[in-house]
Order: C-alpha cells, then structure tokens, then sequence
C-alpha cells in the first residue's frame, strides 16, 4: 500500500513540475497586452461597453410600454401596471457607475495605447459617445450626478472620503454631454449606412436631443418650482433655456442640412404600411441613425412572439401583450387636421351611430394610426384579424363568448356560429386584445419571426431623422421661429398623409406635444418627453377622470386606459343587419388611475448609495 | 465500534441544546413601543389626502442611515410601533400643506424624541390654509350634495404662501375621499372665490352600481405651487 501510494505521489510530483500545468494562459480572461495591441479585441471589449447601453422601454423590455396611457398590458402578471394608483420614488432610477468605470478605463488604457492611428481615434470617440450616453441617461432619471470623468483608485489608507464627489449641476451634466459629443463627433465615421455603431450623425442627433432636453427643463421647470434643488443639482435656470434651445436647433439644421439623412418613404402609394416598415427595413434605411441591432441565430427578440394578435400566432403560445388604448388611438387626428374622438353615438338622440364596415369609423385619419396600430378590419402578415366583440340586438341585448372565436347559438338559429372575434376582445382574457386595438409599430410580419425558437432580428431605433425635424420644429417654436417650425413640422406631416400644411400661427405648444406623441409612440420617448415638459404630474394626476375629449390638447388628463370595441349588428332579414357599432369601454382590470408625483420627476436615489457618500443629496419631494 | 458510537451520542446530545440556544440568539424581539398622535394646529388636527403625507424618523447611531416612514392618517393622526431610542423627526421638504414649526431658539424644525414607553406626541404645524365650519347636505330632488364652508387665511406672507389654486367638492363611494376615488367632483378656481368667509359648492351624484344609498363627501384646496392639499373632514351623507 505504502509503495503504490509513493508512486502515486512521485507521479503527482511529476506532472505538478512539468511546464504546461502552472505556466498555462487563462482562456477566459484577457489580459491588457493582449487587448491593447489587437484591434479585434479592443474592438469587443468596445463592443460590450455598447451592449451596457441602458434603456428603460425597449423591445427586450417590452412590458415597459404598458407603464403609463400608450398600452394596457393584456397579461395576467402584469395587470398590476394598471391597478397601482402611485409609482414608487424610486422608479426609473439608475445609477451604475461600476459602467461609468469600464468606459473611462477604456478610455484610459486606450489613450496610452499603441494601436493603429485610426483605430484608437475611432474607439476613443465612440467610448466617449457612450460616455455621454451614460450620463445622459443619469441626468434624465435622476437629476445632477457625480461627473466622473477619471477612474478612480482605492489607497486602502482606511480613508474613502477622498472618493466621495458631490452631485454635479443639471446644467452641467447638459453641457457635458454636449461638449462630450461635439468632441466625439470629430473622430467619428461620417457614414450613414453605419447604423448600430456611433457615427458623427449619432452624435449630432443625441447632442440635439439632450439640448432640446435641457432648454425645456429649464423653461418649464418654471411651472414646477418645487421640483429643484437649492445647489441646482434638479433644475435648470429659466435664463438658460434659449441657449440650449439654440444648441438643439443649430445641431438639428446642421444634421438636416447635411443630406445624410431623410425620412423613410420607400411606399408613397401605402404611408401606413410605409410607417411601419420604416422600423422593420434593415436595408438602405435613410431614416435611422443609431439603432441597437439583433442577428437572427445570434440575439434576436422576442417582440413579436409576445405581440402578435392571437389568431396569427405562429405556434399558438402566447400573443397579444400590448394592446394600444383608445387614450393613444383617438389622439390620431382626422386627415383634415382635426382632432376628433371616435363617433359612437348621436349626440342628438343617444343612439349608436351604424357603420357598414368595420373599419369605416378608422378612415381619414393620420395615416401613422393604421401604421403604429393594428386595427380592427385590418391585416397581419396578408391575414385578416379578427377583432369584434360580439353581436348586438336591436333591443341591445349583447351576445359574445368568453373564449377566443367561440361559438354560441344566435336567437332564431339552430346551429352555433363564431360570436366573438378569434382575436378578442373579451374582457379580462389575457394574450389576446382587451382594447379592441394590437400593436402594429416594430411588429415582424417576416414567417418565424412569432416563434419563440427563432424571434426577431427587427432593430430597436434609438434616434431617427423623424425625431431630428420633431426636435428642430420645437427648438423653432420654443425660440419664436414659427415659419421654422411650422416647415419642419409639415414635412413629418406629410409623410403621415396630411395635404394641408399648417401654417406657423397653428404651430403651438399643444401642436408640438401632440407631433411628438402620435410619431413617437412605443419608441421609449414618453416619460422623458412628459418629465421634461412638466406635464406629467398634470396629465397623469391620479384622478378618476373619463377619457378626454380633447385629444390634442398637451394635459388632457390621462390617467386610466380604455378601448374601443366593436360589435355586429345581428337582425336578420332588417337592413342593418351586419352593420357595426361601437363602444368605449374601460378594461375591468384598470382599477386605478395613475399617479405622477412631483417626488417622480427625478428618481429616489437608493438610501444604500446616499449612505456610502454623504455628499450626495438625494431628489426633492421624496 | 461501540466507543464510536457512544463518542458520537454524547456529542449530538451536547451540541444539540446549542442549536437551540443559538436559535434564540437570532430571534429579536418585535418593536412594542407606540408613537401616536396627531398633526395640529393650534390643537385643531390637520386634515390631509390619504397616503399622502409622510414624516421621518431618523435614529442615530447606526452604520447607514435610512429613515423610517410615518404616513398620516385622513384625520391628521398617525401611529408608528417601534423600538426604544433616540429619534429625530423631520417632515421632508413639502411633506404637506403645512410648514412645520421651528424651535425658537435653534431655528431647527427637527422633533427630538427620547421613546422609552409608549407616547402621545401631538405635532405642531402651520398650515397655509383651513377649512372651516365645513356643512354638507343632500337634496333629493336633483339628488345633489351640497357643501358650505370658510375658507380661513393662515400664512399670510404672500412669498410662502401664493394663494388659493382652486377648491374641489369630492364625493367618493368609501371613505377614501380625493380625487383618485371621488365619482363626482365640482372644482371652482380660487381667483373666482368672492367671498372666501362664505364658499359653496354641488355637485350631483352619479348613478352607482351596485346600487348604495351614501356616499361620503370632502371639499379639498389646492395652493398654488404647493404639491399637497389641505382638506375638510370627511362626512358621510345618507339618503
């Protein structure tokens, strides 16, 4: 025993002194020289630094969508998004500066790298355009923050108090962000068929609208003025606002100007289809600036599996998650540049008005309504959808099902037939329309795209030339260029079927709120939009109000989602018989309307993170 | 095998007890202390939206400091169960329609509290306005709730206090009365009160399913560029 144990142990001996075992390279760690003197593996650390982008609403968080008035959230563990009365102080907040510290690592050790010329330039800019990013992101959710611009060092003396760095102003993260971009953009590729990676056109469009951003903190923050701090952490001078303005409407002209980009408009003769492949075309898309991009077998999303209408899903799981309100839906104008709600009864007599189609009460709007949402008596992927509600009798008596499609016996028929759309709506059934509306906008129609095996390689678009001319129409009507706006204004207007210009006298405040809010809708613009204009506390104000009638109108109070629902006449033998009629209608699971609180404009920051650093002061009316 | 064995009993039966000891080591015992009291104005509590206003309470002498919330009641009154100790408390910046009161000497509004038994704390503030001798009745014809009340003026320094935004009547089907429950509500702006020794107010009442037969009602002011409201109490009508 004893002899074999020694031979054992001589053989260990052995193998533990040969060179292989203790002088091997790790094979899951690179170490600096490595990275430093290869380019492809600069370029992927760079490229997980782009992977950390934060984001808030997205197509990976698409349950994010349903957090205000755009979507109800047809999906039983989500219902709370529409039955809480308050959101939490600490919503929205952020506050990873472990990413802050990669990108300014990498920007370091680049800087005192040996790469070739154009690399390094490149990488740097494009770590200082996610750097401005970052912070960007920080300044919208919570306010002034720290502005670390170097890494930082432990000296393990027992004293950190010399890390410890106060909030910056809000102001200041602003012009940090701005300086930060105009730097970047220097160095940065001048190519607009580059899409996910930063370009001089990202860099102009994200410094357009972080100004855009600043200039209306600072102007109606004078609305708000509790919501600041004394040291101006939170809040920017009202006598600031024309500078950033000017800043959003100089970078915006000199985007617009410099031909690079334009407006998706590859199908004048359908601008509702046009619209909505502006987000799913991949190929020579002029509108897209910097976009977060998906590989079919690499990443993908799973967008379109959970959003599909029920009746089309490709393999019958799950569908149906966002459905659009009729908040959202009716704020689409009418082609004669009208607002108007749906007409669903005579005012006169009380009496439901008869369509003969279904989809007659949708015609002569907006041409972005059909495009951003799917509506009843429309098509998916050359398919029809089947939304309707169930029949109605003459005498008002409503015949549906509870199921998706069921059949039920019709009064006078012996035999049972369809009573309620295979795609809803019915009330409190999940994955399937509770609004009598489904998604349309980053929707894949491409086959497999709703199958959870292989998902979607459409693209989140993070900035947009549409956006630019939203921004460049605002800075102008902010800084009193009316002709200005009212031109950038037309050309998004145009390209959403509108024939009448407006004039620079009707470009208003409501008339900029309302642009932004049908052309931007489910692009994760809302709650920034909102928190920067002040309207959010306004329009999201807790109350128990009925849907607004004014749907143009910047704070029309907006607080539960409801619906639209469509239901078919059924009088055999009569001349209505088959016509529709409508109903508004609230989701019985809607059982609280939304609360925006002044301690909401700028997020909680967390008590462990204000322990750690006494000099932070945490956000107001918390 | 049988020493082993027996090794191995002695040692299980004496460990065991430990288990048990330790056990109660890790259990502490549940706070038992109450503070209650009341949020007052010359006595008279301050009536305010539910869930709304909060205080802290801060205890010193731990690592971290994160504060406890105290909500307020409807009525005015709160009540928080805690541990003996040493507490600041400290409303946060807007807490409520009020300013708090500071001490005279150090100009600090923080409360001290040394809380070894249960306690009663009554805590002052200045509200910018209170609503008073609010009258509610109910007409049966119109099925409408009508309100009366006296607008009264208490921070008159018009840089703190920049006047009435509006007043609502609320009515609500529970108890809960502001206007994330209310079912109808009438609202006039404040620049359009006449008299404000004098206000009135009607709203009807809608149909209800299921059907009840009251409702309760509270009149609300809102300051302007004051986030919190300042309410009447809340009175149930019958009909």
């Amino acid at each position: 025993m004893i002899f074999a144990t020694s031979i054992l142990f001589t053989n260990f001996w052995f193998s533990c002194t040969k060179d292989n075992l203790l002088n091997q390279n790790p094979t899951n760690i690179l170490l600096n020289d490595q990275v430093w003197t290869d380019p492809s593996l600069a370029y992927s650390v760079l490229a997980d630094l782009y992977d950390r982008v934060p984001e808030y609403q997205e197509l990976q968080q698409y349950w994010n969508f349903a957090d205000f008035d755009e979507a109800f959230p047809s999906n039983y563990g989500d219902y709370w998004r529409v039955q809480h009365q308050d959101y939490d102080y600490s919503s929205w907040n952020y506050w990873d500066y472990g990413y802050v510290r990669d990108i300014n690592l990498f920007i370091q050790k680049c800087r005192e790298s040996n790469l070739p010329h154009d690399d390094k330039s490149r990488f740097l800019a494009e770590a200082r355009f996610l750097r401005a990013n970052v912070y960007f992101e920080l300044v919208k959710r919570m306010g002034g923050v720290p502005l670390l611009l170097d890494t930082m060092e432990y000296n393990f003396s027992g004293d950190a108090s010399y890390l410890q760095h106060p909030r910056a102003k809000e102001s200041e993260v602003y012009d940090f962000i701005i300086n930060e971009l105009d730097t970047a953009a220097q160095d940065l590729p001048k190519d607009p068929s580059i899409k996910s990676r930063a370009t001089w056109g990202a860099a102009l469009a994200m410094k357009c609208r972080a100004a855009l951003y600043a200039g209306s903190i600072a102007k109606y923050g004078t609305t708000t003025p509790q919501v600041s701090l004394p040291g101006g952490e939170v809040g920017i001078p009202a006598s600031l606002a024309g500078k950033y303005y000017r800043i959003a409407l100089n970078s915006a002209e000199e985007l617009i100007g410099s031909g690079e980009y334009g407006l998706y408009m590859k199908h004048p003769e359908d601008l509702s289809t046009n619209f909505a492949d502006l987000f799913l075309d991949k190929n020579n898309n002029p509108e897209v600036i910097w976009a977060k991009d998906y590989k079919l077998k690499y990443r993908t999303t799973q967008f379109t599996v959970q959003n599909q209408p029920h009746s089309l899903t490709e393999e019958g799981a799950v569908s149906g998650f966002l459905n659009p309100s009729l908040n959202l839906v009716q704020s689409f104008e009418k082609l004669d540049n009208t607002f108007d709600t749906f007409a669903t009864k005579d005012p006169a007599t009380g009496k439901y008005i008869l369509y003969d189609n279904i989809n007659d009460i949708f015609k002569n709007r907006d041409a972005r309504l059909s495009g951003t949402v799917i509506l009843p008596g429309s098509q998916f992927k050359g398919r029809a959808v089947d939304i309707w509600a169930g029949y109605i009798l003459p005498d008002g008596t409503i015949i549906s099902g509870s199921s998706f499609g069921q059949s039920g016996i019709l009064p006078g028929e012996s035999n049972p037939s369809q009573v309620v759309g295979f795609d809803g709506p019915i009330d409190g059934l999940e994955h399937g329309t509770q609004t009598g509306f489904y998604i349309r906008k980053y929707l894949d129609p491409t086959p497999s795209a709703g199958q959870i095996g292989t998902g979607s390689d459409v693209w989140w678009i993070r900035y947009r030339y549409g956006e630019v001319l939203l921004n460049a129409a605002e800075a102008s009507f902010e800084l009193g260029i009316l002709d200005s706006a009212a031109f950038f204004i037309n050309q998004i207007r145009q390209r959403a079927g509108f024939t009448i210009p407006l004039t620079p006298a009707e470009i208003t405040f409501d008339r900029i709120v309302h642009e932004r809010k049908v052309e931007l809708a489910f692009e994760g613009q809302e709650l920034w939009d909102m928190k920067r204009w002040r309207l959010a506390h306004k329009v999201w104000n807790g109350e128990n109000s009925d849907l607004t009638n004014q749907p143009g109108k910047s704070d029309a109070i907006s607080t539960k989602m409801f619906g639209l629902w469509p239901y078919k006449i059924y009088d055999p033998g009569q001349p209505d018989n088959g016509k529709w009629v409508f109903k508004k209608v609230i989701p019985s699971v809607v059982t609280q309307p939304h609360r925006f609180r002044l301690g909401n404009y700028y997020s909680q920051i967390d008590p462990n993170i204000l322990a750690n650093n006494p000099k932070l002061i945490q956000n107001p009316n918390q | 095998m049988g020493n082993v064995r027996k090794t191995l009993d002695l040692i299980l039966v004496s460990v065991l007890p430990l288990f048990l000891l330790s056990c109660k080591k890790d259990n502490y015992s549940a706070p038992n202390i109450h503070l209650k009291g009341n949020i007052v104005y010359n006595g008279e509590n301050i009536n305010v939206s539910y869930n709304d206003v909060t205080f802290q309470l801060w205890e010193p002498g731990w690592g971290k400091l994160t504060p406890i919330n105290v909500t307020v009641n409807q009525d005015g009154s709160y009540s928080a169960l805690l541990f003996k100790g040493k507490y600041k408390l400290v409303f946060p910046p807007g807490a409520g329609p009020f300013i708090p009161e500071k001490d005279k000497n150090s100009g600090n509004d923080t409360i001290y509290i040394d809380l070894q038994t249960d306690m009663n704390l009554d805590i002052n503030v200045t509200p910018y306005y209170l609503i008073k001798n609010s009258q509610f009745s109910f007409t049966s014809t119109d099925s409408t709730v009508h309100a009366k009340f006296k607008i009264q003026k208490i921070i008159s320094d018009s840089l703190i206090s920049q006047g009435v935004e509006s007043v609502t009547l609320y009515i609500s089907k529970t108890n809960w009365v502001d206007g994330r429950t209310s079912i109808a509500s009438s609202t006039i702006s404040g620049s359009s009160i006449v008299d404000t020794n004098n206000v009135s107010l009607s709203v009807r009442i809608p149909s209800m399913v299921p059907v009840q037969h009251y409702v309760f009602a509270r009149i609300g002011l809102k300051i302007t560029n004051i986030g919190k409201m300042i309410f009447s109490p809340i009175e149930e009508i019958d009909f």
